[in-house]
């Protein structure tokens, strides 16, 4: 009970830190009211090898601050379709689309960088590359920090800002090698790699899959509060009931699109069947506390 | 019986080892610079496999009659552009594409020399450098290749290394991969061009990779480490071929010889800094720094 407790104030202390941070402005504009599109998936079939298609004809909607979480197994696609939305594949047929500002882009006008904050699966990462924390973090702002390759000052304090918004003291860790750090650690530093581009649309490949319960809470407690702030949030997990009953939206997908909504509404035997070829055993008990947004 | 100073002088009051220390400081502080980009891109041998490319189009520019420089240049490139091109195409890694371009690249050479017998040029100096034979144009290219590699990794710095880390995600943030690497390959074909009469072409890719990862060794700072490896490039190189006058020794390999003592040197280093830093928690012993001034969070 006691720990219940302290987990429970310890995110709310997170919440509030998020709250607070700079990042948060940019995104908090009537976040709740709007509702309009801000990605707009078509008809999306993409494949690696001719003739066989990864993800087939799928379409989505996302609204602006939903956190959607994309449910499957390996091999179901949903890797593929956040390099689709974030530019990295080109789709045999279909379109997408960014409503930003009342206004709609193309897939190939829009300029992505401005639009999408991606975080890559932490297992791609390799570890002993010589970088420190504030080198991975101002790769986020590659192009607008200037063309020295040293850090100026303005641009230590905002990535400083950026790090103690998500709880990693930056000017204690900022000079540390990526390897020092933490599980939990290491990959709020890609977060905030992303968060300090301040995309509209946030990608996460993965985030939680390889790290402890405890630092999957703190990253789930922090998506939250940036969903809450506005922004819109797309992430990747086959993590049925960890996280996505937790989740206020799921989409499961196998090859295509089966099921889309809330968790209570899409994760039922059929539509896990079709998904995995099972049905979960554990959708009643432990699903642990509800983000909802 | 004291060493008198005067001695120690004495290489210096030649013009041609003036000329010949010049080159290689240079040559050393450019190839520790870009050597860097090279391990960390995990093309070690690239610098190795692209100095023998360009024997190839430097004896068929020769054959040819065009300037060796104009000749090797475009060889150069052409090697540099199919290996980039067939590893970013195929599934196949950037060892095996070195292997097969520039060693078909070398094989070129060797076949022209075999069939036309005109090749009167002394290539050992190609194979393994001369560096007291440096001419005034061989210097100007150096100081030219120099200053332009030095102005390419400066403004492109952030794109490198953003390419280098996390290739997929820079392509999501704007970053043209494809051309940063192209680019990149373009100029280390020009160092290896570059470097090839001072250093030669079988010992340049010590030459390269030698400051690197003796720098590696030190830090696990991206820009320390560039920084250290341009240093340690530039000593190494005045080292080689200040002693190799007193040795009677030939310079390139006094430069290479030297390059593998500041591995071991930092080899050394490193592995006495893991065993000061080594310290347990319980049954667990490792080595890594770090202030105990909160909970130990590391995961193992």
């Amino acid at each position: 009970m006691s720990s219940w407790l302290w987990r429970r104030r310890r995110n709310t202390n997170t919440n509030r830190k998020i709250k607070d941070s700079f990042y948060s402005s940019s995104y908090n504009d009537d976040a709740s009211s709007d509702r309009n599109p801000v990605l707009s998936l078509r008809n999306l079939t993409f494949g690696y090898v001719s003739h066989r298609a990864i993800i087939e004809n799928v379409s989505l909607q996302i609204p602006k601050g939903m956190f959607i979480g994309l449910l499957g197994p390996s091999g179901s696609g949903k890797s593929t379709l956040i390099k689709i939305v974030s530019g990295l594949l080109k789709p045999w047929s279909g379109s997408v689309e960014y409503n930003l500002s009342n206004t709609t882009y193309a897939y190939k006008r829009i300029d992505k960088r401005f639009v999408i904050g991606y975080v890559p699966q932490i297992e791609t990462v390799d570890w002993n590359f010589p970088v420190t924390v504030r080198e991975v973090v101002s790769m986020g702002i590659w192009d607008r920090s200037g063309i020295s390759p040293f850090l100026s000052k303005n641009i230590v304090i905002e990535i400083d800002r950026v790090l103690d918004s998500l709880e990693i003291r930056g000017h204690e860790f900022g000079k540390r090698q990526i390897r020092e750090l933490s599980g939990g650690e290491q990959q709020r530093i890609f977060l905030a790699r992303a968060l300090i581009r301040k995309p509209s649309i946030l990608v996460l490949d993965e985030p939680v899959s390889s790290i402890d319960h405890n630092t999957r809470e703190k990253i789930l407690s922090i998506l939250k509060s940036l969903s809450k702030a506005g922004l819109t949030i797309i992430m990747t997990t086959h993590d049925l009931s960890g996280i996505a009953r937790r989740l206020p939206w799921v989409v499961c997908m196998n090859k295509k699109i089966i099921a889309e909504g809330t968790p209570s509404e899409v994760l039922t035997d059929a539509n896990l069947l079709k998904t995995y070829g099972l049905v979960d055993h554990n959708s009643e008990g432990d699903a642990g506390d509800d983000i909802a947004v | 019986m004291a060493l008198d100073p005067i001695i120690l002088l004495l290489p210096f009051q030649y013009e041609f080892f003036l000329r010949a220390i010049i080159v290689s400081i240079l040559v050393g502080g450019v190839c520790g610079l870009l050597g860097v980009y090279i391990i960390l891109r995990g093309m070690s041998y690239i610098g190795h496999g692209m100095s023998h490319a360009v024997f190839g189009g430097a004896v068929a520019s020769y054959i040819v009659g065009f300037n060796f420089y104009i000749g090797a240049t475009l060889w150069a490139f052409v090697s540099a552009f199919l290996i980039n091109e067939i590893t970013r195409r195929n599934k196949i890694k950037p060892d095996a594409a070195i292997g097969v371009v520039t060693t078909a690249g070398f094989a070129i050479g060797v076949f022209l020399i075999s069939t036309t017998r005109s090749y009167t040029r002394n290539f050992e100096a190609l194979l393994f450098g001369n560096i007291l034979g440096i001419t005034d144009q061989d210097l100007i290219v150096i100081l030219l290749v120099t200053i332009i590699t030095t102005a390419f990794l400066f403004f492109f710095q952030k794109r490198l290394l953003f390419a280098l880390f996390d290739k997929e995600a820079a392509n999501v943030y704007g970053v043209r991969t494809a051309v940063v690497e192209l680019l990149f390959s373009l100029v280390l074909a020009t160092v290896v061009i570059a470097s090839m009469n001072s250093i030669g072409v079988t010992l340049l890719a010590a030459g390269i990779v030698a400051p690197a990862i003796s720098a590696r060794m030190i830090t696990s700072n991206f820009t320390k480490m560039v920084l250290s490896s341009t240093i340690m490039g530039v000593i190494i190189a005045f080292l080689g071929m200040y002693s190799s006058y007193f040795f009677d020794s030939a310079s390139g390999s006094t430069i290479v010889l030297y390059g593998a003592a500041a591995f071991g040197i930092s080899s050394l280093y490193a592995y006495l800094r893991k065993i000061y830093q080594r310290h347990s928690h319980g049954r667990l012993v490792h080595s890594h720094p770090h202030t105990h001034i909160e909970e130990h969070k590391h995961e193992h």
